[in-house]
């Protein structure tokens, strides 16, 4: 029997298609109408710590450099009120075989999916997460597909992701390149029904898992080195799954007072499935358009229940400026001696100017970097900007219009970390599990796992529930 | 122009046409197809320009318009932008100003 492949038939088998290449049947953790043992899940799909070690040091995954950015503090320091300016440091992710931290999350799922059986792994990402899945897939002796969205409508491509593209064939993957629209999720379903091989999803738990070692190992470093836990950490946030990894690694170490900061680049008003709007943007990960619908609604990832749930651990989310982390970049690079990748940089940029509202003896990390290289540059990056339209120039970031213009710091002290009001993130995740399950009443455990799940008081979740007009019974 | 069996090429094909793409897309996004590039070994001679089938690195066949054999990779660090290199000049002079390090 042929198998109808039209857009809606294809959708329609989503639920199966999944089950199949993922290997966990969800529903398991389900109860009520919305809520679901997230602990459990976790517990019962992932690893222990203990296990994700071995996984990912066998894989010559982890344990990467901790480095203090002495310079970018004094630098800090020098334009500071006085007596502020927090130790800057970084964790140099880059160091990983992939070249990122999401050498953490593939380490993981392709352990995973060769334990049950699988043949191949397929990833949709245009992101780090290809290479590492591929380099993974490369130790493992799997087969590799990525799905990446890659070109406008006029067939030009973003040099980052063409890179990336390049690197994912250099471990031996395959790479289907798509232009823009939600619609990749079509091709990745029909490349899974396809071939049979496992969703190493963004999403699972054993992907989310795999970056708890992360925050472990930041507690345990920083304890070795300077005798106590950070004050803040930084995380690029953009699916979740970083800030949420790092979160749970660094509670499993005891340090429960750090505060856990997410920062994004603002790309204000471009919309991520316009065609147009493409290549307009400098940044192709680590930004708004997936940062905010991510986190007030993390299900809407290619696996039914996410296993990245950043509003469970955030204290604060901030915003900045593509110029501002170009500007970082090269800061990076030019007072440290380090040249990585500039989506990495995004918590960088955000560092630089919480350390300034911190004490001297307190210390913030930015909890990783990314290779560098062609296209996944400060030079290629802003070269292509100049080329599609975007005016580059110096003065205040505050003046940028995300698609028109880039606007490099005219002097450091311009650099800024924008809040974003999370509980009003809170309260759209409440009103998309809401309107997403069309309820109108909900049960006392469902109430419970709301406040769990956004990390807010009662009267919190049931003002935001009330004002929706939906009742507890 | 002919390219031989077994060359490594790169296809094209159109996943979606513009009716059949999600309800819920942006305006622009809506008038144009889903397409789709990969590359992989020609099962058969080819013109360019043609509809062919290619054998992917990971053994999948997938049809499409052939377009080139030996696809390269030909992204660089792009055309030199000036505005970088005051960057670290600036950054320098603000950190170590008056300090010895000329």
């Amino acid at each position: 029997m042929t198998k109808e492949m039209t857009y809606e038939a294809l959708m329609a088998r989503r639920g199966e298609i999944m089950k199949q290449a993922v290997g966990i049947d969800y529903s398991v953790f389900e109860y009520g109408k919305i809520a679901f043992d997230y602990e459990r899940m976790m517990r019962e799909t992932g690893y222990s710590l203990q296990e994700m070690q071995v996984i990912q040091g066998e894989s010559g995954v982890g344990n990467t450099p901790l480095l203090e950015l002495k310079n970018l503090t004094a630098l800090a320091r020098k334009i500071a009120p006085e007596g502020k300016g927090a130790r800057i440091f970084v964790k140099d992710e880059a160091s990983n075989p992939s070249g990122s931290f999401k050498a953490r999350r593939a380490a993981n799922a392709v352990y995973h999916a060769k334990k049950l059986g699988y043949k191949g792994v397929i990833a949709a990402t245009s992101g780090n997460y290809g290479a590492a899945v591929a380099s993974q897939a490369a130790m493992h002796g799997l087969k590799c597909i990525i799905i990446q969205e890659c070109y406008d409508s006029t067939h030009k491509g973003q040099p980052e992701i063409i890179e990336k593209a390049r690197k994912c064939e250099a471990y031996g993957a395959e790479v289907v390149q798509l232009t823009v629209g939600p619609e990749l999720f079509y091709t990745f379903l029909k490349t899974l029904e396809e071939t049979g091989y496992f969703n190493a999803s963004l999403y699972t738990p054993f992907g989310i898992a795999g970056v708890e070692t992360l925050g472990y190992e930041l507690a345990m470093q920083f304890r070795e080195r300077v005798g106590k836990d950070p004050d803040v950490v930084v995380c690029t946030n953009a699916g979740g799954g970083n800030l949420t990894g790092t979160a749970r690694g660094l509670i499993k170490a005891g340090a429960n007072e750090v505060k856990i900061v997410g920062a994004s680049v603002n790309l204000k008003g471009l919309h991520m499935a316009s065609d147009v709007d493409f290549n307009k943007k400098s940044f192709t990960t680590g930004h708004t358009g997936f940062g905010i619908p991510f986190s007030t609604w993390p299900d809407r990832s290619d696996v039914p229940r996410s296993a990245a749930r950043p509003l469970r651990y955030i204290d604060r989310y901030v915003l900045v400026n593509q110029g501002e982390v170009f500007y970082m970049t090269e800061a990076l690079a030019q007072l440290e001696g380090l040249e990585r990748g500039p989506a990495g940089n995004t918590s960088l940029a955000a560092a630089f100017y919480i350390a300034q509202e911190m004490e001297q003896d307190q210390i913030i990390v930015v909890q990783e970097t990314e290779y560098t290289g062609a296209g996944k540059h400060i030079q290629p990056q802003l070269s292509f900007a100049k080329e599609n339209g975007i005016e580059l120039k110096f003065g205040n970031p505050e003046d940028e219009i995300q698609g028109e213009n880039i606007i490099l710091p005219s002097h450091p002290s311009l650099l800024r970390a924008r809040d974003i009001d999370v509980n009003k993130l809170k309260a759209s995740y409440i009103k998309n599990c809401v309107n997403q399950n069309q309820l109108e009443e909900l049960s006392e455990e469902d109430l419970a796992f709301l406040m769990k799940d956004c990390n807010a008081p009662k009267d919190f979740v049931l003002n935001v529930l009330e004002e929706l007009k939906v009742r507890i019974s | 122009m002919q390219i031989e069996k077994g060359s490594w090429v790169r296809i094209h094909d159109i996943v979606l046409s513009p009716q059949d793409r999600s309800p819920n897309l942006p305006e622009d996004t809506k008038k144009v197809p889903l397409e789709m590039w990969v590359k992989g070994f020609l099962l058969e001679d080819g013109n360019i320009g043609e509809r062919v089938e290619i054998e992917t690195i990971t053994g999948r066949r997938v049809a499409g318009t052939l377009l080139e054999a030996n696809p390269h990779y030909d992204h660089d660090f792009g055309k030199f932008v000036p505005e970088i290199l005051e960057i670290g000049l600036q950054l320098k002079k603000v950190l170590w100003a008056g300090e010895n390090h000329d």
